[in-house]
């Protein structure tokens, strides 16, 4: 796939979605360790009991990390200017992700044509878990 | 309730050396399938120096140093009671391996809703890197649920 340009973008346009596999205990053990997040709660189910939760869940920022992945194989990481999210909603184990873009709105920044995309990580029963927008560069 | 008097608390810097390893784990950790973040000849080809650190990277910074830890202490927030609302990235320049970036981070805001049943921290970053140029910037949204 070629990389989008200013002129081949158009309002409306969606990012070919990323479909995640179901979320597992081992993958929350794994974010863990790579992002440095050592939280129990993620890890540790009693802890996470401890702490009034069923069960471990997800960190944040695997969602957000994910919503990157979804940016970054639509357009080079070089071209991102800005990547915004909101958490909403706990991601639980057994939720199957989707992160979906949608470019919202086509601009110059400094400057530099760019497109605003509104991106969102969704859950199989339609749960949207992390929301937000990312600021892309494109010549 | 959250001391106010933390508004405009400056943390001790964390310096995060970008290595290679650490990279890939994390690539393997959220199932990254582009060989941009994996394979230094893909990284080189795609004009970066060596492997870039993925957009959501720098946010390790505080936590391998502890000074998110030592933060959440000085705010008595207790780790089963936080939940992080929001995260931004604005992004200047890329980190790639052999960079070391160091993260300063303020607390720029303190205050709550519901009556402090929920209390919000709102801390800003500059992300520099060993040429102090400006690498990124990150703003954070800490919420404590009581």
């Amino acid at each position: 796939m070629s990389a989008p340009t200013f002129d081949s973008v158009q309002l409306g346009d969606e990012l070919p979605p990323l479909q995640l596999p179901t979320v597992d205990r081992t993958m929350l053990a794994l974010f863990g360790g790579a992002s440095g997040d050592h939280n129990a709660v993620h890890i540790d189910i009693d802890f996470a009991r401890r702490a009034g939760m069923p069960d471990v869940f997800a960190q944040g920022m695997l969602g957000m990390a994910w919503l990157g992945r979804l940016l970054t194989q639509w357009a080079p990481q070089s071209s991102l200017r800005r990547f915004d999210v909101r958490f909403q909603g706990i991601t639980h184990l057994g939720h199957r992700m989707v992160c979906s873009g949608k470019v919202v709105e086509k601009l110059h920044h400094e400057g530099v044509p760019c497109v605003r995309i509104e991106i969102q990580a969704t859950n199989q029963y339609g749960q949207i878990k992390t929301a937000g927008e990312a600021l892309v560069a494109l010549s | 309730m959250i001391d106010k008097a933390m508004i405009g608390y400056e943390m001790e810097p964390s310096v995060l050396p970008i290595e290679r390893s650490r990279l890939r784990f994390f690539a393997k950790a959220v199932g990254e399938t582009n060989p941009v973040y994996t394979d230094e000849a893909a990284a080189r080809a795609a004009g970066y120096p060596d492997l870039p650190a993925p957009p959501t990277f720098l946010f390790a910074a505080e936590l391998d140093s502890g000074a998110m830890d030592r933060l959440l202490d000085k705010l008595q927030i207790p780790l089963s009671k936080l939940l992080h609302g929001e995260q931004s990235f604005t992004y200047h320049r890329p980190a790639c391996v052999g960079d070391t970036v160091t993260v300063r981070s303020r607390i720029e805001d303190i205050y709550d809703k519901k009556n402090g049943a929920l209390e919000f921290v709102i801390k800003t970053a500059r992300v520099t890197n060993q040429h102090d140029e400006l690498v990124a910037e990150m703003r954070s949204v800490l919420v404590c649920r009581h």
